[in-house]
């Protein structure tokens, strides 16, 4: 008979410490088996959490370590809270969350609900409308650079195609006006098969059997989608926007290659403006402060969503 | 609606989870605005608000 790698893991231990583990209780195997994760979850996400915490109250500089550090109590939140350049950060995250929501879940629900339709190559659509989210957003940001230049992208032809305006007449990332609606094109491009993916489960949930009882009811196809397909559709729409909200929040990569927070600070969205005030302008203190506000946010949002998630689970 | 108030009255678990999530819900609305400085500067003290009582109401009885 063959050993098992149990067997053979038995026979290795020296019989010293396989008595001592023969000993524990079975809650102390457990705690062994938890404790590295704890430890590793205490140091990665914990101490850090804390110690951010600990130095927004300080006017610490990471590029002067040496400087004796103050805490200064609550100033860092008073300036950032009443500065007008983080506000307008603030509310270019905003149009931001707002459009790329809104667009995504429009046209993601849309595709979703085309797809869900029984129809020859049905697979192959699927697979192609979900390859940008497969992508790098690095690599999104830079080849989306490329269509929108004014000279030869494609956006600017396909525009010009679609209107007749002339196609270097415009620049979407170098234009005060169209660079933050540039970003926003990119994000719905990437992440509406996301809102998808989420909107094809919730309809594929949906029993064959309520749509025929609507039928025999003779319900008209326009009512079925507002009384059957939309309120059982919902929450998995309103778990879509808030995971979309919440990664938008911190969005960073796609938009530093796309524009750099350009022309200007127009589309320096708050994960933008934070990176310069802690890496560039090394206010250590005050970006602990901004981070820890950004953080609350996102906690919250995420604390909602965690209970729209619980709701989804009891249905 | 009076269910709602005497949820909260009771500490009863549903009805101060909605009431933390709209005051987080609040906090963002006001953090975002455009349109008066006064709620952006005070954005952060109602989300926080809203997440303390949140995690503190999340261990109320159903």
């Amino acid at each position: 008979m063959s050993d098992t790698p149990f067997d053979r893991a038995a026979k290795a231990t020296p019989p010293t410490v396989a008595s001592k583990i023969r000993g524990l209780s079975d809650r102390a195997i457990a705690w062994i088996f938890v404790l590295p994760t704890i430890f590793l979850l205490l140091a990665v996400n914990i101490f850090p959490l804390i110690w951010t915490i600990n130095l927004s109250f300080t006017n610490f500089r990471a590029n002067r370590p040496n400087r004796e550090v103050e805490y200064i109590g609550f100033r860092n939140y008073e300036r950032i809270l009443t500065d007008s350049d983080i506000w307008l950060t603030m509310q270019a995250t905003a149009h931001f969350l707002f459009w790329t929501i809104f667009f995504q879940v429009l046209i993601g629900f849309t595709l979703a609900w085309l797809i869900n339709r029984k129809f020859r190559g049905n697979d192959l659509w699927t697979t192609l409308i979900v390859l940008p989210m497969m992508l790098s957003p690095a690599v999104v940001g830079n080849f989306w650079t490329f269509l929108y230049q004014p000279q030869i992208g494609l956006f600017n032809y396909g525009i010009s195609f679609l209107t007749g305006v002339d196609p270097s007449s415009f620049q979407m990332i170098g234009d005060v006006t169209l660079a933050p609606w540039s970003i926003v094109i990119v994000d719905t491009w990437m992440w509406t098969p996301f809102v998808m993916l989420i909107c094809l489960a919730g309809l594929r949930s949906i029993p064959d059997y309520i749509y025929e009882a609507a039928e025999i009811d003779r319900a008209s196809q326009w009512r079925q989608f507002w009384t059957i397909t939309i309120p059982m559709v919902l929450p998995f729409l309103m778990l879509a926007v808030l995971f979309r909200g919440i990664e938008n929040f911190k969005m960073f990569d796609l938009v530093v290659q796309l524009t750099g927070g350009g022309p200007g600070s127009i589309t320096e969205l708050t994960s933008i403006n934070l990176k310069r005030e802690a890496f560039e302008k090394w206010r250590t203190g005050y970006a602990s402060a901004y981070a820890i506000i950004l953080f609350v946010t996102v906690f919250g949002l995420a604390s909602i969503y965690v209970k729209a998630l619980n709701k989804v689970k009891e249905r | 609606m009076t269910g709602f108030f005497q949820g909260l009255m009771r500490f009863r678990r549903g009805p101060w989870e909605m009431l933390a999530s709209i005051l987080i819900a609040l906090g963002v609305v006001m953090l975002m605005q455009p349109l008066v400085m006064w709620a952006y500067t005070y954005s952060f003290i109602v989300t926080l608000t809203g997440t303390v009582m949140f995690i503190v109401v999340s261990h109320f009885p159903d």
